[in-house]
């Protein structure tokens, strides 16, 4: 099908863009790689009547690691860092592993050449790669429009399928993630029928070990629940303990109990999904454990 | 709202409406009817083309967002006296194709790839991703894989499984 006619700007700085926005917010939606967004207006899904097109703004593609003055450091990602960006690790450490992870699982090659992580924030697709790994890091998320400027925790941002924190006239102009330790293990897994179309579940690992002994772990779930979440009781249960492999099975049959209310789309009973993310967790947990002894 | 576009090496004025995508604008406007459209969603890749070098879906692009970019389509990717790129003869060689509907996709997104790196053709995995990308109905893949693999210079065989 074709998209419905709309009127299109190419903006020409990140000013610009928000005065074409506010000029009819309820109208207008931002153009970045379009590649939900075209697919959804060739179905007529969604019929913004304008297009602000920001790929003609220079410097919105800023992808770099910036000490923060308090708590550590920071991966900074702006609005025109396509999907690929992060095929190949954009650090050293454990946070560049972890999302080069993510992205070889994000459609093919041709989306990640124009695809955007801060569009796929906003698309908010209940198991897009970006927000679980959003939830799962807790990355701060940045919104702007000619009113002002707001920080939102990623948890806070994405209220549910395809439902953001973004008022009309704003835009997403910044994802921070935290740089996470060495010593931490990372895996990302889903569980998908094809290679085509989105997860039906998926599990992202985040283990940080001190002297033997799990001192951080994070276990974000995409497809439990109507949005990315974390696991904290299958969390608890790893936290304070050497990672065993008891205390692997323990943790992951606790992430089950996470599954509430899961998207409907596609199709999976909870009992399925819960069977599932137990054993996706399992094997995530032990591949994270198993990516930190590799490294140490 | 006019603009000009690159087309295979020779210079077109459009004026398109800005729900125009760039693979319709390439049939309809520019005549480039090897380009095809398949399911456009961005799911089958018969509509890949090259967009300044980069393999990209030709029905999730607004053709006013390539003004003043080089697009490459698979009738520009035979030499300009005819001879047929490595590509084109090999896929003909390995019967990479049958019905040809998915081939000038398949043609334009291993000939991006093979331009920015030949070593894909030799590593199972990349290849495996990056064939992923688009729907074959006929070959079953393993053919289309030879023929990349042949045109890279890397042998029209399999690697060793594993």
């Amino acid at each position: 099908m074709k998209p419905a006619a709309f009127a299109y700007t190419a903006a020409s700085t990140l000013e610009d863009a928000l005065r074409e926005l506010a000029a009819a917010p309820e109208e207008s939606h931002v153009l970045a790689g379009g590649q939900s967004l075209v697919l959804e207006m060739n179905h007529r899904a969604v019929r913004p009547t304008r297009l602000v097109d920001i790929n003609t703004v220079p410097h919105l593609g800023l992808l770099q690691t910036d000490d923060a003055p308090d708590d550590g450091a920071r991966l900074r990602v702006g609005p025109l860092v396509r999907h690929r960006a992060f095929e190949q690790p954009v650090d050293e450490g454990p946070l560049g592993r972890l999302l080069a992870l993510a992205a070889h699982c994000l459609a093919h090659p041709p989306i990640r050449a124009r695809g955007t992580m801060l569009g796929s924030l906003a698309y908010a697709h209940p198991t897009a790669e970006w927000p679980t790994l959003a939830v799962t890091l807790g990355a701060e998320l940045d919104l702007r429009s000619v009113l002002g400027h707001r920080t939102l925790a990623a948890e806070e941002f994405l209220a549910g399928p395809f439902t953001t924190a973004l008022a009309p006239g704003e835009m997403l102009t910044e994802a921070r993630f935290p740089v996470l330790p060495s010593a931490t293990g990372v895996a990302f897994l889903e569980h998908r029928p094809t290679a085509a179309g989105f997860a039906v579940l998926s599990v992202a690992v985040a283990l940080r070990v001190a002297d033997g002994t799990v001192v951080d772990a994070r276990i974000g779930l995409a497809g439990a629940a109507p949005r990315p979440v974390r696991a904290p009781a299958a969390e608890g249960l790893l936290t304070g303990r050497p990672p065993t492999d008891e205390a692997i099975t323990e943790a992951a049959a606790a992430s089950a109990e996470t599954v509430a209310d899961p998207p409907a789309d596609p199709p999976a009973g909870i009992p399925f999904r819960q069977h599932a993310v137990r054993v996706l967790t399992q094997r995530a947990l032990h591949r994270a454990r198993d990516d930190l002894t590799e490294r140490t | 709202m006019r603009i000009t576009l690159t087309v295979n090496g020779e210079e077109r004025r459009l004026d398109v409406e800005p729900r125009r995508t760039l693979a319709d604008a390439l049939r309809e406007d520019c005549g480039l009817t090897g380009t095809h459209l398949g399911c456009e969603h961005g799911a089958c890749g018969a509509c890949t083309v090259q967009v300044d070098g980069t393999a990209v879906r030709g029905c999730l692009l607004f053709a006013v967002q390539c003004d003043g970019s080089t697009v490459r389509t698979v009738e520009g990717l035979a030499a300009a006296d005819g001879t047929p790129h490595p590509l084109q003869t090999a896929f003909s060689h390995e019967h990479a194709l049958q019905c040809g509907f998915c081939s000038p996709g398949f043609l334009m997104l291993t000939a991006a790839a093979l331009d920015e790196d030949p070593a894909v053709a030799d590593d199972p995995d990349r290849l495996r991703e990056l064939l992923a990308s688009n729907l074959c109905r006929c070959t079953g893949y393993a053919a289309i894989r030879r023929a990349v693999r042949r045109a890279a210079g890397s042998g029209g065989t399999e690697p060793p499984a594993g």
